[in-house]
């Protein structure tokens, strides 16, 4: 094996110190010498870096950075350099499944394909589509979201169609929705080039997204470091290089964000000119978080007033500002309400829309923004808002159907309620694609019994034989990454092209032409009796989304496949007045929440009640932000007796999701081989616990068996990764995620992941 | 003068409708935005019921018996099986609607009395009351198609 370095001992990799333009490193890891090299991106996060696969007689052998990109500048981390390697594992799924007799046998793709379709036609004569539901992804591409989109939406017609993004991203979409009107970053990687000061809010980013963190640890490096501030419950990685870390007890985002928003108002560190121009909504806001002096934040949240205050210090005087939030917000109680105070951190001082000030909402998968974008989600395609009829008849016309198909007379339902649906009968059949609920979902108990009810029908299609394709009916081998040509969106708004490099194996198809191969055996068309999909390849796809995209805010048209092909990924809007594409959305301060172009019409914080167009008309902002916020609640289920230490779970800097391709690269298995429970030095002590011991965590829903790591986190929380579940080691229980809870935010029905009551006990 | 028997009413309505919130939060366990949200909307109805009294007692309450009227024949008896949940929430927006013409009416009553106090605790509680029938009808939405048309 050749590499240009060690990732697994050295993550991030040498220091390249610098301000304002970040210098080249590609990082490179190849097993032979390829004999070509063909243009990609990695999916092992949802950074988006540029890279290319290397080939050797039709076998991915390697990778290596793209020095072109703007994203990476050649870097890679320890999945980019390893996760390929999943590709060549021989325990591909390569030939569709059937369940006969209880046991899932090969099949031909027409026999898989037209029980199928037997079973859908059957379930829509008895119900509508109303029966069918799918659960997708964050890790497709483009094409086959907007293709899944056009044949839910337009050819059944079903409401039922969510993604995994549900549990990872969901709040972000949300969070912007509320203050900005659409979905869309406003910001670029590029501003942590030049900013002055950085707020890191419950996302662990040196282990999340490694070659942005390296572009933040060489900024740390060079001059003029930016300050760092960090709120996290853990001693991360990137905790242990803040200027100030806030530790804040679990559930308790709200309080920490109304005090700094408290302190920067009194201070008078805003400005007052961009929020009178810019925003509605101040004078609430300003009420609502006076109520939270630093000593009351601290009497609840544990943080000390004089840290708060420092951290208030800093976030309200630097000139620019980048913030980051991630799951320790999107997974936690008042997951809105929380990230939504970032953006109103930023309103309030009118740092955004100019260079060095960025926010972001960010995605925890690859492709997540595209199953948003796409509509794939809970979302109507090009962020068309399903309340307003005049964009319902935008998209009627552009497939040439019938607006009424198009499922609109009330929020497309979110994941967790298609779940239930399934557990209380009324959905019959559930086509899971690309995702491993049976590992990812909360309470699995629960989860394993839906898959195995006698009334539903599961489909799954994945390209390995995972933990919840053991429960389905039919499983379809699905061609990945390297094995088929797509494009897809990071979080920066870069697009990227990923060409097919390889063949994929045996009988394995790309998901596209799954999709496209269900939309013709059901016979799908439009009004005038013509094939409601008109497209045969992901490039006539991708043309055909580009007209979806026309006008509104996630502006394609100035793409195509030659253009990303040329050499760096393009940020969307990508149109004729931005031909190169754009990097900063609302640079003039005008938002997209007028009447006719948002994407909603806005929600209740707490309730989640959505607003009527004549609601909102009320007080239409023409394209003023909102300023918006919630009081604190505390979580629904707290330690008490029975179960008296908090359970957070999150992930591991070597692992991707629920390790179906990282648990597949022997370098990144062995550097993380096993899930464990981290305790406190005072809780280890408490319980006679040392590194090593195996103890039993259970809550009200579920036991795990877990090795104990010692230290680095706060007494009375303890810390299992999510990433592991069963299909390599089915021995004993350990999937974090028997012990979570079933329940939602209010806003973005994102589950809450961040906090459940356990108790341990040695074993 | 006629306000207290209306105060009354008020009073009654949301005592009826705390109960209510708590009931439906309790019977639907399973479906956890029920539960969670129900369970919150509650306080809310119960805070106005306490902070009430204030007026009662300037007023004097009279008693009535006709919310308890329309509650109980609202919810009679908890309801299971597939439309149960839709049913609920039903009543509930009904029984919420009550709530809401309560504090129109007293509203109407704390103008002409120029009792700017009432005035205010009216108009923030039909606040409340409004976004308890906003998250009602938004779930109410939601569910009508399944459950209609789809559920066993």
């Amino acid at each position: 094996m050749e590499q240009t370095r060690d990732s697994i001992k050295d993550i991030w990799g040498e220091r390249t110190p610098y301000e304002g333009h970040w210098p080249v490193r590609v990082d490179e890891l190849t097993e032979e010498a390829p004999d070509r090299w063909v243009q990609s991106a990695c999916v092992l996060c949802s950074n988006g870096c540029g890279m290319d696969i290397g080939v050797k007689d039709g076998r991915i052998v390697g990778v290596r950075g793209r020095a072109v990109d703007a994203v990476n500048h050649g870097r890679l981390g320890p999945k980019g350099l390893q996760g390929w390697m999943a590709n060549n594992s021989p325990d591909r799924l390569t030939r569709p499944l059937i369940r006969r007799n209880g046991k899932l046998e090969e099949a031909s793709w027409d026999e898989a394909m037209d029980l199928i379709v037997r079973r859908s036609n059957d379930i829509i004569s008895k119900k509508t589509s109303l029966g069918i539901g799918f659960y997708t992804s964050g890790q497709l591409f483009l094409e086959e979201y907007y293709t899944l989109a056009v044949l839910g939406k337009a050819g059944l017609g079903t409401p039922h169609m969510d993604g995994n993004t549900r549990l990872c991203t969901d709040t972000a979409a949300a969070a912007l929705k509320v203050s900005f009107g659409s979905d869309g970053q406003p910001g670029s990687y590029t501003d942590l080039d030049t900013t002055e000061a950085i707020l890191h809010v419950g996302h662990n980013i040196a282990s999340q997204q490694t070659v942005l963190w390296t572009r933040i640890l060489d900024r740390l490096a060079g001059e003029n470091p930016p300050k760092l501030v960090v709120i996290d419950p853990r001693e991360t990685f990137t905790a242990m290089k803040a200027t100030v870390h806030l530790v804040p007890r679990v559930g308790t985002n709200v309080p920490i964000m109304n005090g700094l928003l408290n302190l920067i108002i009194q201070a008078g560190h805003i400005n007052p000119d961009y929020i009178d121009a810019h925003t509605v909504g101040f004078e609430e806001l300003k009420q609502l978080v006076s109520q939270w002096s630093p000593e009351r934040v601290e009497a609840i949240s544990g943080v000390p007033a004089t840290k708060l205050r420092e951290a208030a210090r800093i976030l309200g005087t630097a000139k620019t500002l980048v913030s980051t939030i991630l799951q320790g917000v999107y997974q936690s109680m008042q997951a809105t309400a929380a990230a939504v105070q970032v953006n109103n951190l930023h309103l309030i001082r009118g740092l955004i829309g100019h260079t060095g000030s960025g926010i972001y909402q960010m995605n925890g998968q690859p492709t997540a923004q595209n199953t948003r974008e796409c509509g794939a989600d809970g979302d109507l395609p090009g962020f068309r808002n399903w309340g307003n009829p005049e964009h319902i008849e935008q998209l009627a016309r552009l497939w040439n159907v019938d607006s009424n198909i198009i499922p609109h007379w009330s929020p497309p339902t979110h994941a967790m309620q298609i779940w239930r649906y399934a557990e209380k009968g009324s959905i019959n059949l559930l086509w899971i694609s690309g995702t491993n609920p049976a590992v990812s979902l909360p309470q699995l108990e629960r989860v394993r019994s839906i898959l195995q009810q006698e009334n539903l029908f599961v489909v799954v299609q994945d390209a390995f034989m995972t933990e919840t394709a053991q429960y389905a009916d039919v499983v379809l081998p699905a061609a990945i990454w390297g094995e088929k040509t797509g494009t897809f969106t990071n979080v920066d708004r870069t697009v990227h092209i990923s060409h097919k490099a390889v063949d994929p194996p045996g009988e394995a198809k790309p998901d596209f032409e799954i999709f496209l191969d269900y939309a013709r055996r059901m016979d799908f068309r439009d009004k005038d009796g013509a094939p409601l999909i008109k497209w045969k390849t992901p490039e006539e796809c991708f043309e055909a989304w580009k007209e979806c995209t026309r006008g509104r805010p996630c502006d394609y048209t100035g793409m195509s496949y030659a253009k990303l092909s040329e050499g760096s990924g393009i940020q969307w809007p990508c149109n004729e007045q931005y031909p190169d594409g754009k990097p900063h959305l609302y640079e003039d301060g005008v938002f997209n929440t007028s009447i006719d172009y948002c994407e909603t019409y806005g929600h209740d914080l707490v309730t989640g009640a959505a607003a009527t167009k004549e609601e909102y008309k009320a007080k239409d902002p023409k394209g003023k932000a909102f300023l918006k916020g919630a009081d604190y609640e505390p979580p629904h289920e707290e330690p008490d007796e029975e179960f008296p230490l908090w359970l957070t779970t999150g992930r591991l800097v070597y692992h991707f999701h629920t390790r179906t391709k990282t648990g597949r690269s022997r370098q990144l298995n062995e550097a993380a081989p096993d899930a464990f429970v981290q305790v406190s030095d005072e809780d280890a002590a408490r319980y006679g616990l040392k590194t090593g011991d195996l103890v039993e965590v259970a809550s009200r829903r579920g036991k795990v068996v877990e090795p104990v790591l010692v230290g680095d986190i706060e007494p009375g929380l303890v810390f299992i990764p999510f990433h592991y579940g069963y299909w390599d080691d089915p021995g004993r229980k350990r999937a974090a995620n028997e012990l979570t809870l079933t329940e939602w935010d209010a806003v973005s029905k994102q589950p809450h992941y961040k906090y459940a009551a356990v108790r341990i006990r040695k074993i | 003068m006629h306000i207290g028997n209306y105060i009354a009413l008020a009073h009654h309505s949301e005592q009826e409708l705390t109960k209510a919130f708590r009931q439906v939060a309790e019977h639907h366990k399973d479906e956890p935005d029920i539960e969670q949200i129900c369970q919150l909307l509650a306080t809310w109805s119960e805070k106005h019921v306490n902070e009430l009294k204030t007026f009662i007692e300037r007023y004097s309450e009279e008693n009535s018996n006709e919310p308890e009227r329309l509650t109980q024949s609202l919810f009679e008896e908890p309801r299971s099986g597939g439309g149960a949940l839709l049913r609920d929430l039903h009543d509930l927006w009904l029984m919420a609607n009550e709530a809401e013409l309560c504090w129109i009416v007293l509203s109407q009553a704390a103008q002409g009395l120029h009792d700017k106090k009432l005035e205010a605790a009216c108009a923030r509680f039909r606040d409340d009351t409004k976004r308890q029938l906003a998250f009602l009808l938004t779930r109410i939405k939601v569910a009508a198609p399944q459950t209609l048309i789809a559920a066993d």
